[in-house]
């Protein structure tokens, strides 16, 4: 076996690639946040036909916020894999490791979906929650890189951690739509009466009809309840090789099911008469607070035998 | 008068109600509940320790609220995924699931044999719509046929309009898929009652012999029969690790855990040598061996003022922190002047801490170092109480040496023999060799579960992947009308109708 050789400077170069990409993460946001205010302002004025001026600064606007998420997701990608090589092996060993490779994996996944033009609109909200992410990674989360433990050595931890990875990130963007779902249709926006609701009223006009965000979130979530199924299983077979049972309702497999059983009971509510539309979105919110849960909580505070946060 | 009144409210009787009740009871928003049921009373099993995962756990909640502990036990809180409650939901669910399943798979087969829906009297009201005129001439229905067959949809032609569906899969796949998780369930309860799995602490050079009386701790499933326990012996060669030396912030962490153990049957005594990691079982016939822990067993040797061995043998010490600080229990009924016990502290890589006491800094043997604590006193192994071998209980011995009396407690280095206090005989610290804790476990059910969730995992991805689509063209004068309807959601409805509308419009796909 050859000598393990940990890069503790590129993991501390690492960092501050991923602080970079959190300042152009916020550039990013700021953009889309204000293309969002403008874009709702120049709709208020609509009762003349909006200015070729005012429509091109708009598009303007969009292009540089979506610039700004590509650059920022390139320059992540690029301190998520120094992080990798520093620890020579793959990025996902630990919370910190986990929450900046998710961060890339849910950017990756809304820049592939950006093409359609309900889903780009959602940018606010996706690059606002890869902040916060972030932000709780190198705070919170952050530990220097460190060698695997046996346990975690096996090739179940690059496919059953990948996949879990890339579940929270279609989770994450259908959270994203159902939580524009029920801004739009919730009673103090639709009914708005202060200026400032109106205000946020006109901004909600713009994200698409609460038929098109119920359906979309409903894709992402279906695309993440099978990865989530898949990863269940993965975990499972791993966890017969590494503990000699597939299932021991351990904390982390706990959770695992739970989330799965709710996302299963998302799917059925929206197959139900007097389940679809607020309530299956409702569901839908509740199965990714239990994701969030699973992620923070669980992995800190929860005793079992994933104890693998590194904190 | 009350024969009238009875008509008017009909007695519906026991069979009514029962028919009633399944109807409920197999309706999709029960099944919904039940389900949100089963998630939320999963939630108390990861909250409080469990029996099955965590004993220790159970036993120091109850040491720490005796009453809130009696409380929760009696709630079944320390044994969640076997209580009652979380039983009976998740009996429910399943019987909800098979009242479900059975009669849509019926009507699945039915709508497998029937011919597609009758042609809508007014296309319009479809929710995808289109109306075209028709330049070229040809027959648009006939000519939709054509195209949609080659589509692989199911097509029937009733006068001027063809009406076609395509997608059954969706359905048979979303059956297959309910059918899995039953399979699954069935595997998960046939599987554990004919599984087991023991546990067993073997230093190096130590040979286990896998019957029940070999095992240190054992949980059998209810149908398990110990006949058939695989005639194998488990011999520990040896047991190594690696630490890591090299990297500054990472020093200590444990690299890689290899047990080299040979394998015996009564047909092979010679046996075969291999290799067991974390990770890496050794799947012999009848069962696996699995390495979930390790530590020291330093051999230690005992004589009595005479110089006869009273106690001698490598001993297990158990680990208490990362770096291998390890504490043993050392019992000598027998062949001394009095019973001893003796606490022992192991430090492979001992240093003095300004206190006077030992820490060790690092996991691997660099410097070890055995400190003992001596008690003399009745022991309590003639009592017939089982005792924990792992744990002395000090309250009723007289300690000899050691912090608090008057003899420091016995040191020794490797290869030191010392006296005991009191003329009680003599120490000798022989040897270090290593523990492993294997797990050997055996369950017949674990291959089902898993060909029962792939299977389900495939039903629900191409469940949720094929739409089902119904498919009309009309004949309208001189203009073809083409709409389309799908069961839920199918983000390609509009596109196709939109595509089919224009290769009848050209007469060519």
């Amino acid at each position: 076996m050859s000598p393990l050789v940990l890069n503790e400077e590129l993991s501390q170069l690492s960092l501050l690639v991923v602080y970079a990409a959190m300042a152009v993460f916020t550039l990013a946001f700021l953009v889309s946040g204000y293309h969002l205010s403008q874009a709702a302002s120049s709709k208020s004025k609509s009762a003349q036909p909006p200015g070729a001026n005012g429509t091109k600064s708009l598009v303007m606007l969009e292009r540089v916020s979506l610039a700004l998420s590509v650059l920022g997701t390139l320059i992540l990608a690029a301190g998520v894999v120094m992080r990798g090589i520093a620890a020579a092996r793959v990025p996902w060993a630990n919370l910190y490791e986990y929450s900046i490779t998710g961060a890339l994996i849910l950017m990756m996944i809304y820049l592939v979906s950006v093409r359609s033009k309900e889903v780009r609109i959602m940018a606010t909200f996706v690059v606002g929650f890869v902040l916060l992410v972030l932000g709780t990674a190198v705070s919170v989360f952050y530990v220097q890189v460190a060698s695997l433990m046996p346990a975690l050595q096996s090739y179940w931890l690059v496919i059953h951690v990948m996949v879990a990875l890339l579940a929270t990130g279609f989770f994450s963007l259908a959270a994203a739509l159902s939580l524009a779902y029920l801004l739009k249709t919730a009673n103090w926006v639709e009914n708005a009466k202060t200026r400032r609701t109106e205000k946020f009223k006109r901004i909600m006009e713009i994200f698409p009809s609460k038929e098109t965000l119920e359906r979309l979130a409903y894709r992402f979530n279906i695309s993440g309840f099978i990865l989530w199924s898949f990863t269940l299983i993965a975990g499972a077979i791993w966890a017969e090789r590494a503990w000699h049972r597939y299932w021991g309702w351990d904390t982390k497999e706990v959770w695992t099911f739970i989330i799965w059983a709710l996302y299963a009971g998302y799917l059925h509510a929206n197959a139900t008469r007097g389940w679809t539309g607020k309530r299956a979105v409702w569901l839908g919110l509740i199965g990714f607070a239990a994701v969030v849960f699973n992620f923070t909580i669980v992995n800190m505070f929860f005793k079992g035998l994933h104890v693998y946060s590194g904190l | 008068m009350s024969s009238s009144q009875r008509y008017e409210s009909p007695d519906i009787g026991l069979t009514g109600w029962s028919r009633w009740i399944w109807r409920q009871l197999t309706s999709m928003r029960t099944a919904l509940l039940l389900l949100l049921l089963l998630a939320a009373a999963s939630v108390p099993g990861s909250i409080y320790p469990q029996r099955s995962a965590d004993p220790n756990g159970v036993a120091q909640y109850f040491r720490d609220n005796q009453q809130l502990a009696e409380v929760l036990d009696f709630f079944q809180l320390f044994d969640v995924y076997t209580s009652v409650w979380f039983s009976a939901i998740y009996i429910l669910l399943f019987t909800s699931l098979v009242g479900c399943v059975l009669p849509r798979t019926k009507i699945h087969f039915e709508a497998l044999k029937a011919e597609p829906v009758q042609t809508p009297t007014n296309l319009s009201r479809m929710p995808v719509y289109q109306i075209a005129a028709n330049p070229t001439g040809i027959d648009p229905v006939a000519e939709g046929k054509k195209i949609l067959e080659k589509q692989r949809y199911r097509v029937i032609q009733r006068g001027d309009s063809i009406s076609a569906e395509k997608g059954y899969l969706r359905e048979t796949a979303n059956l297959v898929y309910h059918f899995a998780l039953v399979g699954v369930l069935i595997a998960v309860g046939v599987g554990g009652g004919l599984s087991f799995s023991g546990q067993r602490v073997l230093a190096e050079g130590d040979t286990f012999v896998n019957n029940l009386a070999g095992f240190d701790s054992l949980s059998p499933g209810t149908f398990f029969d110990p006949e058939r326990l695989a005639p194998i012996s488990v011999t520990l060669d040896k047991f190594e690790v690696d630490y890591d030396f090299v990297n500054e912030t990472n020093i200590g962490a444990p690299l890689d855990f290899r047990a080299t153990v040979t394998v015996r049957t009564p047909t092979d005594q010679e046996g075969q040598t291999s290799l067991v990691r974390v990770n890496e079982p050794l799947d012999a016939t009848g069962a696996s061996v699995y390495l979930t822990g390790h530590g020291y067993a330093p051999e230690i040797t005992i004589r009595d003022a005479n110089g006869d061995i009273s106690y001698a043998g490598a001993t297990i010490f158990l680990p208490q922190d990362g770096n291998m600080t390890s504490i043993g229990i050392i019992k000598v009924p027998d062949n001394l002047p009095e019973q001893i016990g003796v606490v022992a502290f192991f430090y492979p890589s001992a240093i003095e801490l300004t206190t006077g006491a030992y820490t060790s800094i690092f996991p691997g043997v660099i410097d070890p170092l055995l400190s003992m604590n001596i008690y003399t006193g009745d022991l309590g192994l003639d009592s017939g109480i089982p005792l924990n071998v792992y744990a002395l209980d000090t309250d009723r011995l007289n300690q000899v040496a050691g912090r608090g009396t008057d003899n420091p407690a016995v040191e020794l280095r490797l290869g030191e023999t010392v006296d005991l206090p009191n003329g009680l005989g003599t120490v000798t610290f022989d040897g270090i060799k290593r523990f492993a804790s294997l797990d050997i476990a055996y369950n017949p059910g674990q291959v089902w579960v898993l060909i029962f969730a792939m299977l389900s995992l495939a039903g629900i991805i191409v469940s949720l992947t094929t739409p089902r689509r119904r498919i009309w063209v009309k004949q309208l004068g001189a203009s073809f009308e083409v709409a389309g309807l799908s069961r839920r959601d199918d983000p390609r409805l509009e596109e196709v109708v939109r595509e089919l509308t224009e290769a009848i419009g050209k007469g060519k796909l």
